[in-house]
C-alpha cells in the first residue's frame, strides 16, 4: 500500500495573518479619499429652504459663504433670537461683509476673482431686512455673482 | 482531564466581511455639495441721484411680497402658483398685446433676425418678508424663464438648455434673458 504521509499537525492551523496588513490599509485608502475638509461649524441656525431650480456649486474653492440665521442654542443667550450673519467662523455685523469679502477676494489668485460666487445660506425663516442690507453690501463691492442656497425638489409642495 | 486544544475560530472569512463593508461604504458614500439657485445682482448705479432708469410701464412687471407674504404683481393679488403662468406670459408676449412688453428686432448668432421681449420683472420685497416665500416667488420667476430657454433650445437645437456650449448658452440667454431684477429695499408698509 502506498505511504499515507500524515499532512497537517493534530491541532488547527492558526489563522494567516498575512493579509491583516492588506485590509488595513484598504480601509486607509478608502478613508483617505472619501474625507473632505469639514466645512466651516455653523454658529447659526439654518433651516435650508427648498426650490426647484438649483445647480449643484461647481467649483467649490470659489465659492465663499456668508450663513445668516438664529444662533444657535448656546449663543442665543449672549447674541439674542433674531437673525445674526455669520462669516467664517464669527459673527458679524453688516457693514463687516464688505471688507469681508474684499479680504476673501484678496486671498484668491487674480484670474479666480471674477469668478468668485457667494453663497447665501440662509434660514427659512429669517427676514428679507436683513438679506437685503447684505445683497447691497455685496453689490457695493461688485461681488456680483450669489447664490442662494437651497435644496432641490422636484415639484414644490405648494403648486 | 486532558484539556483539548483551545478551538481556535476560523477568522479567514473576517477578512471577507470587511471587504464586504468596505465596498459597501465606497458605494454608498456622497459627497454632499450644496446646491443653491443662482442669481446675479445687478450692479451698483454710478450716480447716486438717478437710480431709475426710464422704462415703459408695460415693459416692466413689478412682483411685491409685503410683510403678511402676499404676492402682488402690478398691483393686483395673485397666489403663488399663478405667478408661473403670468411670467411667461409676460416674457413671451405671444399676441403683441398692449398691456405687455414690447419686442424689438435682434439679431442673435445661431437664430438670425429675432422679436427680443424688453420686459424686465421687479422683484420687491418688504424689509419683515419672509426669505422662505421670497424665494419661492424667485424660484417661480426663475422657472418660467428656464422653460422659455429650455423650449426654445430644444426648438432650435435640439438639446436643453443646460447641454448647449457656451456660445449658444449665451445666444438662447440673448433671446430670453434672467431680467428679473432685484429692486432697491424700500419699506412697503409706507412710514419711513
Amino acid at each position: 500500500m502506498a505511504k499515507f504521509a500524515k499532512k497537517g499537525s493534530k491541532g488547527t492551523p492558526g489563522i494567516s495573518t498575512a493579509s491583516l496588513p492588506d485590509i488595513v490599509f484598504m480601509l486607509l485608502f478608502f478613508f483617505m479619499t472619501v474625507t473632505t475638509m469639514k466645512e466651516q461649524e455653523l454658529f447659526v441656525q439654518i433651516q435650508k429652504p427648498k426650490a426647484t431650480e438649483v445647480k449643484k456649486l461647481e467649483n467649490k474653492s470659489l465659492v465663499k459663504y456668508i450663513n445668516v440665521g438664529p444662533p444657535i442654542k448656546k449663543y442665543q443667550a449672549k447674541y439674542g433670537n433674531e437673525s445674526v450673519i455669520q462669516l467664517n467662523d464669527v459673527f458679524a455685523k453688516v457693514r463687516d461683509v464688505g471688507p469681508w469679502v474684499n479680504a476673501e477676494r484678496e486671498s484668491m489668485v487674480p484670474e479666480n476673482r471674477s469668478k468668485m460666487t457667494t453663497a447665501l445660506k440662509i434660514h427659512s425663516d429669517a427676514r428679507m431686512g436683513i438679506v437685503t442690507d447684505i445683497k447691497q453690501e455685496l453689490r457695493k463691492v461688485k461681488a456680483l455673482k450669489i447664490t442662494y442656497i437651497a435644496d432641490k425638489t422636484t415639484t414644490e409642495e405648494f403648486r | 482531564m486532558a484539556r483539548r486544544p483551545l478551538q481556535e475560530i476560523n477568522a479567514g472569512s473576517m477578512a471577507d466581511i470587511a471587504f464586504l463593508l468596505l465596498i459597501f461604504f465606497l458605494v454608498t458614500t456622497t459627497m454632499s455639495t450644496n446646491t443653491g439657485m443662482q442669481r446675479k445682482l445687478p450692479p451698483m448705479p454710478e450716480e447716486q441721484d438717478e437710480q431709475e432708469i426710464e422704462m415703459n410701464e408695460r415693459n416692466v412687471m413689478v412682483v411685491l411680497v409685503n410683510k403678511d407674504n402676499n404676492i402682488a404683481i402690478k398691483g393686483r393679488p395673485i397666489l403663488l402658483k399663478d405667478v408661473y403662468d403670468k411670467t411667461r406670459d409676460f416674457f413671451l408676449n405671444p399676441n403683441n398685446d398692449e398691456n405687455l412688453p414690447d419686442k424689438e428686432m435682434k439679431e442673435v448668432p445661431y437664430f438670425g433676425n429675432v422679436m427680443v421681449t424688453k420686459g424686465v420683472v421687479s422683484l420687491q420685497t418688504d424689509r419683515n418678508t419672509n426669505y422662505k416665500k421670497y424665494l419661492q416667488v424667485q424660484n417661480e420667476l426663475v422657472r418660467a424663464v428656464n422653460d422659455l430657454r429650455n423650449e426654445i433650445s430644444k426648438k432650435q437645437f435640439g438639446m436643453p438648455f443646460d447641454d448647449l456650449p457656451e456660445e449658444k448658452q449665451d445666444a438662447v440667454g440673448e433671446i430670453f434673458p434672467l431680467a428679473i431684477s432685484e429692486a432697491e429695499p424700500r419699506r412697503m408698509t409706507g412710514s419711513n
